[in-house]
């Protein structure tokens, strides 16, 4: 039956596994050109799993900031998941011992809860380490081909390369943007925000890490005051 | 001072995990109060939002190749092309307009 259940979130997880890989390759190479090592970022994708994230505490070390920042930036950026955990506390299989939560809770992703919560019955843990199994080494691995990559290449192409973090930002907040007018508003908002600290003469003191911080909770705090979101629409970004 | 990598990946690694671990752990009650509900859902837009700009045109060479690779970035993303997609054609805008720049 267990065995059944984890065949089914392999099967479910290939889906995810693919897509870790083309995201988690443009952060290999990030990492690659922002002066880490093959290992450091193995190690970062391998311990953190999530795209979002990894990517906002690559930025603090390539920038030098202090552990405060990085701390809080990974507080911010990924609470989303503090919310995924609570629902999936409501759907767990009751008579799963209590350890499975500690060990469930190291791959809660966007991708992963998605799947996990479009289960019609209480969720199996044995279902979601199924998904993990093949998702995580996608992640992984697209990192390891991507450092690996960005550690041979020219350094011009390595200087073109700079914006492709950007670039994947852009592809994940833009689409929906397009389709949710309060999104498009947050993202414009947060835009103008953090650049006006870029420019402006005492906010310009504020360091990188705090100024997304700042930001974020700024705008996110206006946005769900004003607009705040109907039930069924609480689906978050890849 | 200068910082130690595995420390930074620590301390992200240890973060990560506690928002994810504690609520599963701990609670056994869902989040119903609206506005939490809906600043965790706006937070990675504007947060993704302010990490990109305006740092996006200081991550090249020159600025007039960060505004190119923002402005194909842009397109490409409101097509709907997928994440790697985007990123290889704003790294192409770069490598096109440099090419013409003296740099």
């Amino acid at each position: 039956m267990k065995n059944k259940e984890f065949r089914n979130g392999v099967r479910d997880g290939i889906a995810v596994a693919l897509g870790y890989f083309a995201v988690s390759f443009t952060f290999g190479m990030a990492s690659a050109t922002s002066g880490l090592s093959i290992l450091q970022a193995v190690l970062i994708s391998l311990t953190n799993v999530t795209s979002a994230g990894q990517f906002s505490g690559l930025a603090i070390i390539a920038a030098g900031g202090t552990y405060i920042e990085i701390a809080l930036t990974q507080l911010v950026i990924n609470l989303r998941y503090s919310l995924m955990s609570f629902s999936l506390a409501q759907k767990l299989d009751r008579a799963a011992p209590h350890w499975h939560r500690a060990l469930m809770a190291y791959s809660v992703t966007d991708e992963i809860f998605a799947l996990d919560a479009s289960l019609d019955s209480a969720l199996p843990p044995a279902y979601h380490y199924g998904i993990t199994s093949v998702a995580v080494p996608g992640w992984v691995l697209g990192t390891l081909a991507g450092a690996v990559s960005g550690n041979i290449l020219p350094a011009f192409i390595i200087s073109a390369l700079g914006v492709a973090i950007y670039g994947m930002f852009l592809a994940i907040i833009i689409p929906p943007a397009r389709k949710n007018n309060t999104v498009l508003l947050v993202v414009l908002s947060a835009m103008g925000l953090s650049f006006l600290f870029s420019v402006l003469p005492v906010l310009k003191k504020v360091t990188s890490g705090f100024v997304i911080i700042i930001t974020t909770v700024i705008i996110a705090g206006i946005a769900a005051w004003l607009r705040p979101i109907k039930e069924e629409n609480t689906k978050g970004e890849p | 001072m200068t910082h130690n990598i595995y420390l930074y990946i620590l301390v992200m690694a240890g973060v990560t995990y506690l928002i994810r671990m504690l609520p599963l752990v701990l609670s056994r009650k869902e989040i119903t109060n609206i506005y939490i509900k809906s600043f965790l859902y706006y937070v990675p837009y504007a947060c993704l939002a302010a990490m990109t700009f305006p740092a996006i045109l200081y991550s090249t060479a020159s600025i007039y190749s960060a505004l190119a690779a923002l402005l194909v970035a842009i397109i490409a993303a409101y097509r709907g092309k997928s994440l790697l997609t985007v990123a290889l054609f704003a790294c192409a805008a770069v490598l096109i307009v440099e090419s013409f720049l003296p740099l």
